[in-house]
């Protein structure tokens, strides 16, 4: 089934705040293997020059990937989550995610597409904090894979 | 430097790893786990989230960099579903090379990850290349951790 096409353009509000705390990084980062001292160890950390442990860059996928739910969990996208294959993810980090970090997501649908038969989602994130600090720019892609 | 190869890495794969990959992103997708929710969804097997495989291959970057914050951008496209049968497993090998420096410390870092000999997934990461001396800072001091 097609997408919705009336989406693309359609910008949310910025999503209640994540508060980014320091076992969650440690067990974000545990999970994708990532042994930096500075993902484990507050003193390398901010020796380093962050305030706290900084998460691996991934951990932006956590956020985005929550923020993205208001858009494929609208029955009127018209979207079969369990035939979603994630396609493409840009990141663009203009710090990394800090312990004690207060983010929010600003998500945009920026194009609906068919390309082969399957469906294309793009969606852009703009994560920040709540005081309007630029954190990281994500780009999503996801393909749903039309049944036959 | 340019033309430098990354040290190639070896990632081995579990359900475990999916499982606990699953709790950390929160991404319960039940594909992920669930062998029948799989199937229903064309696929031969249980798979990895696309984003552990990125953060494999980001890992293989920081290993290189030496600090996690050295990563400025990446731009990962996923190719192939990377299939984790139950028991055995699989492994991701990741090979990364340096394709670009700009403003002398700014790297362009191509990657390729492949399960079997085949590519699962590229990857284009922007880093920043530190000098020695700060290479050495992310690395814990060998002395009080343990």
């Amino acid at each position: 089934m097609a997408l919705n096409r009336r989406f693309v353009g359609r910008k949310y509000p910025p999503t209640e705040p994540y508060e980014v705390g320091r076992e969650k990084i440690r067990e974000f980062a545990a999970a994708v293997g990532e042994d930096s001292a500075a993902c484990y160890d507050v003193a390398t950390a901010v020796r380093l020059g962050h305030p706290d442990l900084i998460a691996p860059p991934t951990f932006a996928i956590v956020l985005s990937m929550r923020a993205d739910e208001q858009v494929v969990r609208d029955a009127e996208l018209g979207l079969d989550y369990s035939k979603v294959v994630h396609r493409e993810q840009r990141f663009t980090h203009h710090r990394p995610v800090c312990a004690g970090d207060a983010l929010t997501v600003v998500v945009t649908v920026r194009d609906i597409r068919t390309i082969a038969g399957n469906e294309l989602l793009i969606t852009t994130g703009e994560i920040t904090t709540v005081a309007g600090e630029p954190v990281c720019t994500t780009s999503t892609t996801l393909v749903a894979r039309v049944s036959r | 430097m340019i033309g430098t190869e990354l040290p190639r890495a070896w990632y081995p794969v579990s359900r475990a790893d999916l499982v606990r990959y699953a709790a950390a992103s929160g991404d319960f997708n039940p594909i992920h786990w669930s062998q029948s929710a799989a199937g229903n969804a064309g696929l031969p097997d249980v798979v990895a989230h696309g984003m552990l495989t990125a953060g494999l291959m980001t890992r293989t970057v920081i290993s290189w960099t030496g600090r996690p914050d050295a990563v400025l951008s990446s731009v990962v496209r996923f190719v192939k579903p990377v299939a984790v049968p139950d028991v055995s497993g699989t492994v991701i090998v990741v090979d990364g090379r340096v394709t670009a420096i700009e403003a002398g410390d700014l790297a362009t870092v191509e990657l390729v990850a492949r399960c079997d000999g085949q590519q699962v997934a590229r990857m284009t990461a922007t880093v920043l290349v530190p000098s020695p001396p700060c290479r050495r800072t992310a690395t814990p001091a060998p002395s009080t951790d343990h």
